[in-house]
């Protein structure tokens, strides 16, 4: 009797559970055809969602517009899918595989991982399934090389080009690069690859232009760093490089303090340039700067047309309206812009309708997205100018902004300011070089 | 149990000509099992089930083996699973990168006896301490390894990302690329580790194990050496934890840095033997079935019920951890001894069934 009991209960458990994957693995109805599919990568949870949530705000808030607003990217419609990951790699290879072929018809043209390693996990994986895979700010800088890695775009950022402008930012403080010589710049860093990135940019910068070079690191999460800023006075530095990650930028800000090191003598990276870094350090943040690609302010048009016709009509993503404006959600905005005018540039060539990945990588590395393309979308100052062609998927000139915290909101201190290309560029080649050779990759050598 | 003596074991007198069958019920099930996931699973399944389902559920199955003979067979507990996978993969990647010339299969065997030795060291306490106390001696392992390949450079190969990624993998001459590729490697390493696993339950070893698992004083009574007993099963559990490691790196991920073995991982594997059921094989591969794959069904449940009028998206993303975290929570009290009981509730136990007098004999 038990036994049969327990046999039909399993089957009514088996049978629910059949039904369900059933529903929920099916094809339904192709309700994307003619449709562009936007596979949006979210990390609601986990201990990283207080930034993904304005990010993905800006993100969501920006397609809505075009939808709803512009009818469409000429006449296209975006298809938005989110797929939680909690920035854990394996959910998102998952949601990768989920989306890298479309979605009920609507295709796919690009995806955007939004977390470092997830891109890293990913190189492989694209190249094989030849599926772009873009990281606004937060791509490998050796994927720079088009030729080697196709379908990578780490587009508008990297590290060694933050080293760099904020070597210019410091020699411009100082009166020229000829006066940095003997100046102390020092990096304090999150003891991780990211952090690491810039050892190397900085050691070639410092020959070149004679100022002392002192790395000290920070370990995950930095919550104590007494020691490391005591160093910092003892070897009588003039300015501070501040490469932090979540808890790490307010303590670091809040220490230099105690130990008496001017917070206008702190440079913060763009992780640690948020209204989230600076704020929790209190008045020990007064004066504080940092390097930004992604502008906080709502006076850039763009954002005026979002907040009238999406955030005022009830229709923004954004929960906590006062996020609106905040690095982040321009982050967001920042990076849908990208999307979209990738596809804009994608139907100039293979005309008005939803794009294939191949379609989309050559979209990709064809942008150009000029200061007239960026009047014209209101984003002048939020952006600066975007060029990649198929040797250069990074952008051919790479520029960010110093904001200063004045205890309540971030001003603009400097305009773009734009690192010098040419540098690093052979470098970041012979690296690449070194990566074809040992995953047998032959570099295209010419745009297809 | 029916009247029926067990067949296994039981070597028919004085007939050396026909020693144990080959051929049982179970044995059959499983080669049958073994043919359709070759062959049937690459041509019928799709990129998506096979890189982001099976894949992990195989490798997350075969660490939770892994574990399952430490804990399910020698009653000892470790919190510092992932770290020996990291070993395995970090020594993988390393030998794939220093030792060119060696062939893959001996690189997932030298990585996994690298593991074994790393077991055995940090199995060292459990000659002297049980229970929770052990339980700490593992976490140190799960915190050391982590500190040790982000701090020392080396172990990746000076990469700024402190990532290892996969040179080429190859074997005689086929290269491990394409999903069903990466698939069809993982099934082959899974199977021996299986068949590993299987030949040292049945064996002497595996019995002297679980004697001490049911009672380490009576044990050594009747004349178990328990220490080296213990630390051979830290050997062959770190074995098959680290060559699951390289398969996690290199079969799944593509890629991975030390953060990839965190202790969120290794309590991941302990829940799979959890929910598997303790001394079990097969157990694990539904334990990691059940937690690979109901974070995601839960997820695609969401989407498809078009639910996101009941709330904003990340209230629902949290919603699918709570739901989770029930559903374990609900399986462990009903089904206390984990899945596999469930199954052999389901299925009558081949062994137990009447067995034809010919095949007696």
């Amino acid at each position: 009797m038990t036994v049969l009991k327990s046999l039909l209960k399993a089957a009514a458990w088996t049978g629910l559970a059949a039904a369900l994957t059933a529903t929920s693995l099916a094809v339904h109805a192709d309700v994307g055809t003619g449709q562009q599919l936007y596979p949006l990568f979210t990390y609601r949870t986990g201990p990283y969602a207080p930034s993904f949530i304005p990010f993905g705000a800006g993100n969501l808030d920006y397609i809505r517009y075009v939808n709803e607003v512009e009818g469409g990217v000429d006449g296209v419609k975006i298809l938005v899918q989110e797929c939680e990951t909690a920035y854990t790699i394996e959910r998102g290879i998952e949601c990768y595989e989920r989306y890298k072929n479309g979605y009920k018809g609507a295709l796919t043209s690009s995806i955007f991982p939004h977390s470092s390693g997830l891109d890293v996990a990913l190189t492989d994986k694209a190249r094989i399934d030849k599926v772009p895979v873009v990281s606004p700010g937060g791509g490998q800088n050796i994927a720079t090389d088009g030729r080697v890695f196709p379908y990578l775009y780490p587009l508008v950022f990297d590290y060694w080009s933050e080293a760099q402008i904020v070597v210019d930012y410091v020699a411009k403080q100082v009166g020229g690069h000829d006066k940095l010589k003997g100046v102390k710049i020092a990096t304090l860093y999150h003891d991780s690859g990211y952090g690491r990135d810039t050892i190397e940019p900085l050691g070639i910068l410092a020959k070149k232009y004679g100022f002392e070079d002192i790395q000290i690191p920070v370990p995950h999460p930095g919550e104590q760093q007494q020691a490391q800023w005591q160093q910092i006075k003892r070897a009588g530095a003039e300015w501070v490089f501040l490469r932090g990650w979540g808890v790490m930028t307010p303590v670091a800000i809040k220490t230099a303090a105690r130990v008496g090191f001017p917070a206008n003598r702190i440079i913060g990276d763009i992780w640690s340039g948020s209204e989230d870094d600076a704020r929790p350090a209190g008045d020990a943040a007064k004066g504080y700067l940092a390097v930004s690609v992604f502008p906080p302010g709502t006076q850039f048009p763009v954002l005026e047309s979002l907040k009238k016709k999406i955030l005022d009509v009830g229709k923004s993503d954004l929960k906590d309206k006062s996020k609106f404006g905040t690095v982040y959600y321009n982050y967001g905005v920042i990076e849908a812009i990208i999307f979209i005018e990738s596809l804009r540039v994608g139907h100039k060539k293979f005309g008005n309708r939803p794009l294939n990945t191949e379609e989309g990588r050559w979209a990709l590395e064809n942008l150009n997205i000029d200061e007239k393309r960026l009047n014209e979308l209101g984003a002048k100052g939020l952006i600066s100018p975007l060029r990649t062609s198929f040797d250069n998927h990074k952008g051919d000139s790479i520029a960010a902004k110093i904001i200063q915290w004045d205890g309540k909101k971030w001003d603009n201190r400097s305009d773009w300011i734009t690192a010098d290309s040419t540098l690093f560029a052979s470098l970041i080649r012979a690296k690449a070089a070194a990566y074809a050779k040992e995953k047998g990759i032959t570099p295209r050598d010419k745009a297809d | 149990m029916s009247a029926i003596p067990p067949t296994w074991g039981t070597l028919p007198q004085g007939s050396a000509t026909s020693p144990r069958r080959v051929l049982t019920w179970s044995n059959a099930v499983a080669l049958a099992l073994l043919i359709t996931l070759l062959i049937g699973v690459p041509t019928l399944a799709s990129d998506y089930w096979i890189s982001s389902i099976l894949i992990p559920v195989l490798v997350m199955g075969v660490a939770g083996l892994g574990l399952n003979l430490l804990m399910g067979y020698t009653g000892l507990v470790s919190l510092g699973s992932a770290a020996f996978m990291s070993i395995g993969a970090f020594s993988a990647y390393n030998l794939l990168l220093r030792v060119p010339f060696l062939p893959l299969p001996l690189v997932l065997l030298v990585s996994g006896l690298i593991t074994a030795v790393a077991g055995v060291l940090f199995g060292l306490p459990a000659l002297r301490v049980k229970g929770f106390y052990l339980g700490a001696s593992t976490l140190g392992a799960q915190f050391f390894f982590e500190w040790l390949f982000t701090n020392f450079h080396w172990f990746s190969n000076d990469s700024q990302s402190l990532t290892i990624s996969a040179p080429r993998l190859e074997l005689l001459g086929w290269t491990i690329q394409s999903a069903s590729d990466r698939y069809l490697f993982v099934l082959l390493v899974s199977a021996l580790l299986i068949g590993l696993a299987y030949a040292v339950i049945r064996s002497r070893l595996g019995r002297e194990w679980m004697a001490i698992r049911d009672m380490d004083t009576a044990a050594s009574v009747i004349g178990i050496h328990v220490a080296p007993r213990v630390l051979q099963s830290y050997a062959v559990s770190s074995f098959i934890l680290g060559v699951a490691g390289s398969l996690w790196a290199f079969g799944y991920l593509g890629t991975a840095d030390a953060h990839a073995f965190n202790l969120d991982k290794s309590f991941q594997i302990l829940f799979i033997v959890l929910i598997g059921g303790s001394a079990t094989v097969w157990g694990n591969f539904l334990g990691a079935g059940f937690i690979v794959f109901t974070p995601i069904l839960l997820n695609r449940l969401v989407e498809f019920s078009q639910l996101g009028f009941l709330g904003d998206q990340g209230a629902l993303a949290n919603l699918e951890h709570l739901i989770f975290g029930a559903l374990i929570i609900w399986l462990l009290i009903k089904e206390p001894d984990g899945l596999s009981s469930l199954l052999r509730r389901l299925i009558p136990h081949p062994r137990s069934a009447p067995v034809p007098e010919a095949l007696v004999s």
